[in-house]
């Protein structure tokens, strides 16, 4: 399995944080640094983690498993997670995961049919004081109103890209 | 996104937060940076441990330890390494300040860190950042590279002749993952399952080996500590609680934000005062004072000082700094059920009463909600939760158990308010009625 340069070079820095014998620490951040190019924990990705730490496969699997994360199908190439914990769900989070459903007509962790869009419910993401708030792949939205929801939403669909719907910026903390 | 500053702030750690380029080594260097870590480096290890226990710096991810104290467990003569590992794990509902402290002066949170590690002869350190802060790792890095370009860390730091390396490193999604020894485990690239203790990381931690593990707040109160002096520190706070604290207002204010406040500030003046009141002029009910772990407080509970002696002679508990605020519209049975599920979903499996318990008063809660509960399940939800207090490695198990009990004891009338097929009294259409 090969993966990008930028990737390799990634992998590396990882495996050379720890102590030369304890490699199976780099396994968590390879995992999920690399779920981003490969699209998800795919059979191949695993084996060649596995080799690279010096587990075998079923250890990295019975890791891959328990970080909520890290996902086994591939989710869309825009990944929107809206938070419905206690904070958010007392400023409109529950709202706008409602809303995201029958907008996107996706449920929990379902991908539109071109794979685009995904939608999942997540636990609380550290942004209670900014409540509702809403991430997509890595990006925070905070204080997300359902008109903001929609126009990300109806961006997404129209086939843009969340850089380019500037009526609803990401913040950058 | 930084909300505006409140009059009754004491700015320790977030001093810098709103000088332009707040977060690069020029800005920290021109305002005291780095300076703590200089002198001391001039101190003697039992000397930075025991400033530090005279402040009175207790945890901040949410135990409230005593942090000397903890630095003192550390066998400083073991033959074997000895780690610095940082909780940035930030995952406890209603808690959103260690990202400011990492985005806004990463270089005292680094400071504090070459601190420690001077404390206790450790000379590598790593930063666990939950993997959603994705950015934040990314920030840390550059920060962490800016360090190492100065020569304060690596080789040699400040020309002292002593080592520190230090790196970041990405959790995967995983609230478990804040508990101490399941940060350890999952560090070292395993399914983030608590660990039997003793040994403690003092003991045992990382690789088994000597580990000091602290929240990012609690090691960004070193520098200043070490600075201006323990007494400086302590006299901030109230008596056996030193310094300030990173409070997290979230829910019906109408000033939610991030405040530094110092210890023993009292709750109701935090909300009205800091906060601005409770949203649209309602009135306040519950207050959860330190993240969806602690015990909900009525709003008659709420004339209290917020350290973390105070809140636990209220019976409820300081834990994270996250301020919770619900109004009188707020359904108890919907937000004990929305924070059931959340622990539900994060127990990690490894102890039977916590898995097994908190998936069953899910059900429970859900069965309440949805107008299906019966006088005996209030009862059978208070059992549940007692037998599962003290009964579990990690305290996810407590963390669950506590908050239900206290739902179900103080806002009993809004459970029985739901009994036998009645609709929600808060909701505006119950989903048993037909369309």
């Amino acid at each position: 399995m090969t993966f990008s340069p930028e990737l390799e070079a990634r992998f590396e820095r990882f495996l050379a944080k720890y102590p030369a014998d304890r490699k199976r620490s780099a396994l968590i951040p390879m995992l999920i640094y690399g779920q981003d190019e490969v699209g998800s924990i795919t059979d191949e990705f695993v084996e060649e983690i596995a080799k690279r730490v010096g587990v075998t496969p079923l250890e990295v699997r019975e890791v891959s498993g328990f970080y909520s994360m890290l996902h086994h199908k591939p989710m869309g190439k825009y990944h929107v997670q809206v938070c419905t914990n206690i904070s958010c769900l007392l400023t409109g989070g529950e709202e706008l995961y409602e809303r995201a459903c029958h907008k996107l007509g996706l449920g929990h962790k379902q991908v539109s049919p071109d794979g685009r869009i995904s939608l999942e419910e997540v636990e609380c993401m550290g942004a209670c004081s900014w409540a509702p708030a809403v991430q997509i792949n890595y990006d925070f939205y905070h204080d997300v109103t359902p008109e903001q929801l929609d126009k990300l939403l109806d961006g997404l669909k129209a086939g843009k890209d969340p850089e380019q719907i500037t009526e609803v910026p990401k913040v950058n903390c | 996104m930084y909300n505006s500053p409140s009059p009754l702030e004491v700015q320790v750690l977030t001093r810098r937060f709103r000088l332009p380029n707040s977060h690069s080594i020029e800005t920290y260097l021109q305002n005291d940076g780095y300076k703590a870590v200089e002198k001391a480096l001039g101190m003697s290890q039992e000397d930075i441990i025991n400033e530090v226990k005279a402040s009175g710096l207790r945890g901040r991810g949410g135990a409230g330890f005593p942090t000397g104290m903890k630095w003192g467990f550390v066998p400083r003569t073991s033959p074997k390494p000895k780690y610095i590992m940082v909780n940035g794990d930030e995952s406890e509902p209603g808690t959103c300040k260690d990202r400011l402290l990492m985005q806004y002066d990463p270089h005292q949170l680094i400071e504090g860190i070459i601190i420690a590690g001077q404390a206790v002869g450790a000379e590598q350190g790593y930063i666990y950042i939950r993997g959603e802060f994705r950015y934040l790792i990314e920030h840390m890095d550059r920060a962490i590279a800016e360090a190492y370009q100065r020569g304060f860390l690596g080789a040699n730091i400040f020309g002292s002749g002593k080592t520190f390396h230090l790196a970041t490193h990405s959790g995967a999604g995983a609230y478990e993952c804040g508990e101490e020894s399941a940060l350890l485990e999952s560090f070292e690239g395993k399914r983030g399952n608590p660990r039997i203790r003793p040994p403690f990381p003092a003991v045992a931690g990382a690789y088994q080996c000597p580990t000091i593990l602290n929240n990012v707040e609690t090691y960004c109160a070193v520098p200043s500590i070490i600075l201006n002096g323990a007494a400086h520190f302590a006299g901030l706070g109230s008596p056996k609680n030193g310094g300030t604290r990173l409070f997290c207002l979230s829910g019906h204010v109408n000033k939610p934000g991030v405040y530094e406040l110092p210890m023993g500030f009292n709750l109701m003046r935090m909300i009205n005062e800091v906060g601005g009141g409770v949203r649209g002029g309602k009135k306040l009910k519950a207050v959860i004072p330190g993240g969806s772990s602690c015990p909900v407080l009525k709003a008659d509970e709420c004339d209290l000082a917020m350290d973390f002696d105070s809140v636990a002679a209220a019976k409820s508990m300081l834990g994270s700094g996250g301020v919770v605020v619900m109004d009188e519209d707020t359904c108890m049975v919907k937000a004990a059920l929305r924070i059931m599920r959340f622990y539900a979903h994060e127990s990690c499996g490894w102890c039977i009463p916590c898995r097994e318990g908190t998936t069953w008063l899910r059900k429970l809660l859900q069965r309440f909600h949805d107008g299906m509960g019966t006088k005996s399940d209030i009862v059978l939800i208070g059992d549940l939760s007692k037998n599962m207090l003290g009964r579990t490695f990690c305290p996810l198990g407590d963390a669950a158990a506590m908050p239900t009990i206290a739902f179900v004891e103080k806002f009993r009338d809004e459970f029985e308010a739901h009994l036998d097929g009645k609709p929600c009294p808060y909701e505006k259409s119950s989903k048993l009625v037909a369309a």
